[in-house]
Order: C-alpha cells, then sequence, then structure tokens
C-alpha cells in the first residue's frame, strides 16, 4: 500500500473563506476515526492535534509505523475510551498529511504551492473540519479535545459552532500566544529559512528538502516541551557514550545526542514548510482579539461544559494562562473545572504516561457522558 | 458527613446555584444536588481532593480561595457556602466580604473558640487546645485565625452585615442563637452557622 491509499480523505467541495481573504474549494481534509458512531449520534469526540500531529492519534500509524501521537491516552479502556467514544481526528489543513497543504499542487499553475500558499489560521482549521461532522452527520459532539495548538482549536470551536459539542477540554492551552511563544516559533521559521536546500519554500521542485533547518527548528522547539527538572533529571551532564569530554564539537552531552536525534526522526515526517504555515497560525491566533478585547464573549453562545487543565512544569503555556480561560468563563457563569496536574514533564505532560492526568481526563469524559 | 450538612442543606433552596469554597472532596456538592438539586460549583486547593470532586462528577476549580474568588461576578451565585474554612484564611475579612459580593447570601460555619471545653482545656492544662474539631496542634494548625460564636456576632454586626440565620451546634443538635442568649450559645456550642448577606 502506498501512502495515499492508508490516508481517509474527505474532498470538501464547500467553498471556506479564510481569514487572510482567499477562498478555498475542493480541498482535502485526511482524517481518521477509531471506536464506532452510535445509533442516536451522540458518543463522538473529535481531538484536535498540535503543531507537530496528525489524524493518527492512537493505534499504529501507518505512514510512520510508529504509536499514534497520542497512544497513552486513546484506545480501548483507556481515558478517551474507544470502546465507548467514536473519536475522530483531521489533518489541520496547511499539514502535511494528506490535508491540504503547502506540499500540495496548486491546481492554477500545476506547481506545488509552497509559499504560494494561503497563510491559515487557527480559525480556518476549525472551519475546514467542522465539515467532517457533516459528513458523518452529527448533530452535536459529546466532546471536543485538545492539547497546545490542539487546545486552542477546541477553544475556537466553542466559539464558532457554540451548539455542536455537549463538552469541552482544552489542555495545556492558551487563548492568546504570548511574544515567548511568538519568538520560539520565529526560532524555528529563521532555522527553516536559513537552510541553503529551502529555497524560498521550492524545494520540492529541485528533490531537496530543507532538512537541517527543519531538524535545529525541532531541536529548539523540543526544549521549549520539556522542564529543566526534566531534562536535568533525564540527562544531567550525563556524557554520550564516551567516558571524558573529546575537546570538539561532536556531541560529548547525552542531552547533545537526544536532540540532534529529536531533529533527525522529525525531518522524515515532517514538512518544513508545514511547520512554516503552522506556527504561523498559532502565532496569529488571539481569541480575544477576535472577540473585540474580550475573551468571555468566545464562550457567551455556548452551554458546554468546559474541563481545563493544565500542568505544573509546563511553561510554553502555563497553569495562569489556562487559568486566564477559566476565569473568562466564570466571569460569565459558565460551566467550567479545571485543574493542575502536578508533572515534571514539561508540556509534554499531555502526551505522556501521566497517570494523574490520565485519570482526571478518564472520569471527567465518562462522568458527563453518564449525565448528559 | 459532617453533622453541619444537613443544616446548611436546609438553609438551601431547590434549584439554587451554589459554590462551595473549600468543598474538599465535596461531599456536601454531593449532598446538596441530591436533596436540593442544585446547580453547585467548587474551589478546592488540594490538587489530590480536586482530582477527587472530578472522579465524582463534580464541577469544580483548583484553586486558593484567597485569591481565585475574584474572578466571579457580583451575585453570580444563590448561596456561597464557607463551611469551617474562615480560621484557615489570612485575610478572613476580606474573605467574607468576597463571599457576599459573589453570593446573594452566604451560608458561613466557625468551629467555636469559645466552647467551654476549649476554655477549660486552656485554663487547666495551659496549652493551646486541641478538640476533635480542631484536631492540629498550635504548630501546625492551618487554623490561623480562631474566633468564637461572639466575635463573629460582633464581627458581622461592625461590618453592618444581616445575620438572617444564627445557629449554635450542640451535641449536633442545632439552636437559634439570639441576642439574648448570645453568651450561653458561646458557651455551650461546638460550632455556629450563620446565613449573612448584606
Amino acid at each position: 500500500m502506498n501512502t495515499k491509499e492508508k490516508i481517509k480523505t474527505l474532498l470538501i467541495d464547500k467553498p471556506l473563506k479564510l481569514d487572510c481573504g482567499q477562498t478555498i474549494k475542493d480541498f482535502s481534509l485526511a482524517y481518521e476515526t477509531y471506536g464506532s458512531l452510535n445509533e442516536s449520534k451522540d458518543n463522538g469526540i473529535l481531538i484536535f492535534h498540535a503543531l507537530t500531529g496528525d489524524q493518527f492519534v492512537t493505534g499504529t500509524n501507518p505512514v510512520t509505523n510508529k504509536d499514534g501521537w497520542w497512544s497513552f491516552a486513546v484506545g480501548p479502556n483507556k481515558a478517551i475510551d474507544t470502546n465507548k467514544y467514536f473519536v475522530m481526528c483531521a489533518n489541520v489543513i496547511g499539514g502535511c498529511m494528506g490535508s491540504f497543504g503547502p506540499s500540495h499542487e496548486n491546481p492554477k499553475t500545476k506547481k506545488i504551492y509552497g509559499t504560494d500558499f494561503p497563510v491559515i489560521t487557527i480559525n480556518d482549521m476549525v472551519n475546514a473540519q467542522i465539515n467532517l461532522l457533516d459528513f458523518f452527520e452529527i448533530k452535536k459532539l459529546f466532546s471536543v479535545v485538545g492539547g497546545s495548538m490542539g487546545g486552542m482549536q477546541v477553544l475556537q470551536f466553542v466559539s464558532n459552532f457554540p451548539d455542536r459539542t455537549k463538552t469541552a477540554v482544552p489542555i495545556a492551552c492558551t487563548s492568546s500566544h504570548s511574544a515567548q511563544n511568538i519568538a520560539f516559533n520565529e526560532l524555528g521559521r529563521q532555522a527553516i529559512a536559513a537552510d541553503h536546500n529551502w529555497l524560498d519554500g521550492k524545494y520540492t521542485s529541485k528533490n531537496i528538502v530543507p532538512d537541517k533547518g527543519l531538524a535545529v527548528a525541532r531541536m529548539a522547539a523540543h526544549i521549549t516541551y520539556l522542564s529543566k527538572k526534566g531534562l536535568q533529571e533525564k540527562f544531567g551532564r550525563k556524557l554520550q557514550e564516551r567516558d571524558d569530554l573529546k575537546f570538539g564539537f561532536d556531541a560529548d552531552f547525552q542531552i547533545e545526542s537526544y536532540l540532534r536525534y529529536q531533529g533527525s526522526v522529525f525531518v522524515d515526517r515532517f514538512d518544513a514548510n508545514s511547520y512554516l504555515y503552522i506556527t504561523r497560525a498559532m502565532d496569529y491566533f488571539d481569541l480575544a482579539k477576535q472577540c473585540n478585547g474580550n475573551l468571555s464573549n468566545a464562550f457567551k453562545k455556548t452551554k458546554a461544559k468546559f474541563f481545563i487543565i493544565s500542568f505544573t512544569s509546563d511553561w510554553l503555556y502555563p497553569t495562569q494562562e489556562n487559568k486566564d480561560i477559566v476565569i473568562a468563563l466564570n466571569a460569565i457563569g459558565a460551566n467550567v473545572g479545571f485543574v493542575e496536574i502536578e508533572s515534571d514533564k514539561g508540556h509534554d505532560s499531555f502526551l505522556l504516561d501521566v497517570p494523574d492526568f490520565l485519570k482526571t481526563l478518564k472520569n471527567f469524559l465518562d462522568k458527563s457522558y453518564a449525565e448528559i | 458527613m459532617k453533622p453541619e450538612f444537613k443544616i446548611i442543606s436546609d438553609l438551601i433552596s431547590e434549584e439554587s446555584r451554589v459554590l462551595d469554597v473549600g468543598c474538599g472532596d465535596g461531599i456536601l456538592m454531593e449532598f446538596l444536588i441530591k436533596e436540593k438539586n442544585v446547580d453547585v460549583r467548587g474551589i478546592e486547593i488540594s490538587k489530590s481532593k480536586a482530582q477527587n470532586c472530578i472522579s465524582k462528577g463534580l464541577t469544580i476549580i483548583e484553586g486558593n480561595a484567597e485569591k481565585d474568588l475574584e474572578q466571579f461576578p457580583d451575585k453570580s451565585f444563590d448561596y456561597v457556602v464557607l463551611s469551617q474554612t474562615l480560621q484557615a484564611f489570612f485575610n478572613p475579612e476580606k474573605v467574607i466580604n468576597e463571599l457576599l459580593r459573589i453570593g446573594k447570601q452566604a451560608i458561613v460555619t466557625i468551629p467555636n473558640f469559645g466552647y467551654w471545653k476549649i476554655r477549660l482545656h486552656l485554663l487547666l492544662k495551659g496549652t493551646m487546645p486541641v478538640t476533635r474539631t480542631l484536631p492540629d496542634e498550635w504548630y501546625n494548625t492551618p487554623n490561623i485565625h480562631l474566633c468564637t460564636i461572639k466575635d463573629f456576632v460582633f464581627f458581622s454586626k461592625k461590618n453592618r452585615f444581616k445575620l438572617s440565620k444564627s445557629l449554635a451546634l450542640r451535641h449536633n443538635r442545632p439552636s437559634l442563637i439570639k441576642d439574648k442568649n448570645l453568651g450561653i450559645k458561646n458557651l455551650s456550642s461546638n460550632l455556629g452557622i450563620f446565613l449573612i448577606e448584606r
């Protein structure tokens, strides 16, 4: 089976007006589902993936042959129980796992889009994914769930489609990208742009990839996903397969070797231009600004029950930024719960085996499903 | 279940909106849902207790009531309940004012430091009283602002809070506190329960 056969795709013929002003139509939306939709169609959960995620949430990713990115949380009897719920996830537009993105061919020019691809936003991503609900004829989801950029999409979804979910679980996220968030994303983008192979985004036509730049982008980002304490405990000053320093610039330290490895495996599965577009979408995200400067306005029309989760060691989207969302919801008397989970694993905690987190998420979903 | 929960529940009307400040394991919240079909939210500072509440399907916010009450709009709840927690705050005066801003009414319960057993303990033993309601030693107690029923009544009068109902609990039985019997209730009861509004 080649890659294309492993990817389920919807062709969306309904035009979608993007925030940048362009309108797209006949675009593809790649998706995957787990579990089965019940007769009343009220057990649907839409999961939104983060920056480098894709639609292959759990099980084996048929393209990379690795475990799905949220295998700890999603599956039979897991926190998001696929025996109980019908789980859907779509690759975001701008992505590189089958959905309309910069590695696609522009039908007008018959050339790969590259940086001619329109700049997309979190709003655009969510508006594209609503088509999935229509395809499965789901009027109202049981829940929308996502961490990091997935959490931003959860917030945007509820704001755009207040009646289409009963519960919403934004995890380790923010309602607007901070200067520090933008700064780290810009570092990644500049690393890609500085790679000679990038060719202003036209590398595909020359059959090359800006792998060095993309790897550096990933390495820098990866540091932001971990905590200082976590790094220190895992690596400290341990040396990599050597007894002493070599007085050179090889990877003397295990942490160097680890980051280089993270960078090298990333370039095999991710497109550099997609990385530019998706990080841009995150930087542009400012839900309060969309609502005349008042975040509460984003949630005024919804009756959805919110559950917000943050992690103690997450310095990328720290607890306070998650709490700001809680505060905006409480200000309008919305139904919102919040917990901060103790973990040394940094922002990545939501992807990892953090039992308190997984247990709490499961409890919230299963109890809410029994009630409503 | 604390014996006062039944009395708190009796003060609350059906299907009202309630905030339980310092909700612990959510036992009062569950009881109020069962008895009065209320729409109840909780705030709890302990991570494990907050997670425990979530596992019961309760809507709670992990947070510190001393700081996190600010986010709630004026009169957004019919009742705000504070069960035996007032004495643990750095600034009980500020907290009470917040309760009365957020809630149309507040229900506050206090362990009574004027209870005769506590007085006797201090008088005879000369050490800080340790009782069933106040089980900690002076050096590890979270209770830094203990008061008596009389103190609380005076405090409410000074701040012009209306005490819509004042109850004293003795052997788990409630009785009304009035101006006339304040001295004796302050001596004979281990707990005060107040329904307050501004």
